[in-house]
């Protein structure tokens, strides 16, 4: 009996002590008195909402939070990450109040989302980057065509001809080339091989897809992370690597030439360049992949945050629409020093525009 | 009176001792049937023709053939028998037979020590240490390191029980003849704990072959890898599922699932012939 009641001592000691530190990871320290009523819209207007999925804009995720609930008292949102793929299945599947996800729903699964028709909201823009390591080279230009011989690994030498063309008057080395992928599945991977498949059509064979056929002659890391660690541990590396991840990691990365002609540097402006060439669809779909004009980072893409048309509380769905507000508008700011890019203005405002046709009873 | 009072009450209590146990047996096998049955459906639609022969692993084309990974699996975990098993009967042995007392105790703790190191610490080690200064890359090889690491507790301890099992009668009947100290291990305690040996070493196959997290972080996720070249990176069954579950659609689902119940009936097969040959090996040696 007395080692019962210790037990359930050490588990509500430790249930209280897990709690709290979730609250200070999300950034809600303020409201730790909240917390004993999490998930109930209480009369004083407390809420929580809950999200999980992209693990490619968890960054801002974390930024926003802390930034709206500062201004936002009572409202608690907790963003788990996960995975695009994880993301749209709670939401179909209404354990959570949003998802993030890189990419959109297949129409073929639409159906079976339990909570109705849904919203996209796009919030952010991102490069993805070349990176490689090679002693005594600090710029390089690639075309995609030549990605996708390296990648594929049709080029297996960093003095290659085809290398050499996109580099003229460079010292190329007569290096091996160690190419680095993604070991999990990833949005990462999804829309660099569509990047591929879109734009060095008659070379790429890989196809495109969360996961891709790579060759057995290639290594794989766990995460952006993963694949920047063995870019920077191995001479000779190339991998793609998301921009912020390549930055924190020191590595150096190549120009890609887009459909201009040009060969541009990833970065912060010239993502939201990239932004400013896109095709959108009335549902705020659209790929930032390739986009038009001189100034335009080849690889963009893109983060959505997706939630139901037609929400069922109201005090929840008020905060969610605020909230989403706060993404695409103040929020904005923040992404530079993320290196994230903002979207460009247009799109931000279809997308506040498009919070009204978020539904909350008693509204209107 | 007394006495019969007692009676009526220990029948009830024997009647509902009864049934807890029953129920208690029952809910294993029914736990195990649910597992197999919801699995294997779940995974019908990827358990085609191809699965276990082709060597494609293609997403992006539907095509789902598992052979390399049912390879690396069986690969690695070999390797790390391999190596697992000379190092945990050779420490199972110096503890029960060698030893100085005062150091026998220190020692099963050690080994113990080792077997509550989380796996995922193991595989970062692997990563940073093996893969990178050592130099072996992400390979097979790396991996089976790794597990054979992870496998050596088990079995150790398990080993170490099985041989304090043998009768001091036996072994002072060995020496009493003049055998010397390997004499004597070699006729009376390795033959009497054989058919535990056996088991023990298929314990830690088992744990060999589930392994997840390390293996997924040090095998190198290298596809179509059906080879004996221990330096070549590749993949086994339980990493895939790791790797490619957050972002797979429905039929790479359904793949990865049907992978799970592979892994499940090989473990289970493995498991069935390692009590039979310990069930045997335990008939002999009490038949003679």
């Amino acid at each position: 009996m007395k080692k019962l009641i210790a037990f359930c001592t050490l588990a509500a000691l430790c249930a209280a002590g897990c709690g709290k530190k979730k609250d200070e990871g999300s950034g809600a320290a303020p409201a730790a008195d909240d917390k004993a009523v999490p998930a109930k819209p209480a009369e004083s207007g407390q809420v929580s909402l809950n999200a999980s999925g992209s693990t490619f804009q968890k960054p801002y995720q974390e930024i926003a939070i802390e930034g709206f609930t500062k201004s936002h008292k009572g409202v608690t949102i907790n963003y788990g990450g996960g995975g695009s793929g994880k993301g749209r299945q709670d939401l179909a599947d209404q354990v959570v109040d949003f998802a993030g996800a890189d990419s959109p729903y297949k129409d073929a699964d639409l159906a079976k989302n339990k909570g109705g028709d849904v919203l996209y909201f796009p919030i952010l823009l991102g490069a993805i980057t070349i990176s490689y390591n090679l002693d005594g080279v600090d710029k390089l230009q690639l075309s995609p065509a030549t990605i996708a011989k390296i990648f594929q690994r049709d080029i297996k030498k960093w003095n290659d001809k085809d290398i050499a063309a996109d580099n003229p008057g460079a010292k190329l080395p007569d290096a091996d080339i160690v190419v680095a992928h993604r070991s999990d599945g990833s949005g990462t991977t999804d829309n660099f091989t569509k990047y591929l498949d879109k734009t060095a059509k008659d070379v790429w064979r890989l196809k495109s897809g969360s996961t891709v056929e790579w060759p057995a002659d290639t290594q794989a890391g766990n995460g952006n992370p993963g694949v920047a660690q063995i870019v920077k541990s191995t001479k000779g590396a190339v991998g793609y690597v998301d921009l912020s991840d390549a930055k924190a990691s020191g590595l150096h990365f190549a120009s890609i030439k887009n459909q201009a002609g040009k060969y541009v540097e990833p970065s912060s402006d010239t993502a939201s360049a990239a932004g400013a060439g896109i095709e959108v669809k009335d549902n705020l779909l659209f790929s930032a992949l390739d986009p038009q004009g001189d100034a335009a980072y080849p690889i963009t893409y893109q983060s959505w945050v997706i939630a139901y048309a037609k929400q069922s509380d109201a005090t929840k769905g008020a905060a969610l629409k605020s909230y989403i507000r706060y993404l695409v508008t103040e929020g904005q700011s923040q992404l530079k020093s993320l290196d994230f890019a903002a979207l460009p203005k247009n799109l931000a405002d279809k997308a506040v525009a498009q919070i009204d046709k978020i539904q909350v009873p008693g509204a209107q | 009176m007394q006495l019969a009072e007692l009676r009526g009450n220990s029948q009830y209590a024997d009647r509902a001792f009864r049934a807890l146990a029953i129920g208690a047996a029952g809910l294993v096998l029914v736990i195990l049937g649910m597992i197999a049955v919801v699995m294997t459906r779940r995974a019908w639609p990827a358990l085609g023709g191809s699965f276990f022969t082709s060597i494609r692993w293609s997403p992006a084309d539907g095509i789902f053939g598992a052979l390399p990974f049912v390879w690396g699996t069986l690969y690695t975990a070999a390797i790390a028998l391999l190596l697992a098993v000379p190092v945990s009967l050779g420490v199972a042995l110096f503890i029960t037979q060698v030893a100085p007392p005062w150091l026998k105790r220190p020692m099963v703790y050690l080994v113990d020590l080792l077997a509550v190191i989380p796996s995922v610490v193991f595989g970062l080690w692997g990563v940073l240490v093996l893969s990178q200064h050592a130099g072996l890359g992400r390979s097979f090889l790396t991996a089976g390191i790794i597990l054979a690491i992870m496998i050596t507790p088990i079995i150790t301890s398990l080993a170490r029980e099985v041989i304090e099992t043998t009768p001091a009668s036996e072994k002072e009947a060995a020496l009493a003849l003049g055998a010397t100290r390997w004499e004597m291990i070699s006729a009376s305690v390795l033959p009497h704990s054989k058919g535990g040996l056996v088991g023990a070493v298929m314990l830690g196959l088992g744990r060999a072959m589930g392994e997840t997290i390390a293996a997924a972080l040090v095998i190198g996720s290298a596809l179509g890898q059906v080879t004996l070249n221990p330096f070549a990176s590749g993949n086994s069954m339980p990493a895939v599922i790791a790797n490619e579950w957050g972002e797979a659609d429905a039929s790479h689902k359904a793949a990865l699932i049907a992978l799970a119940v592979t892994l499940f009936v090989i473990t289970i097969t493995v498991n069935l012939i390692a009590t039979t040959i310990v069930q045997r090996s335990m008939k002999r040696s009490r038949g003679v």
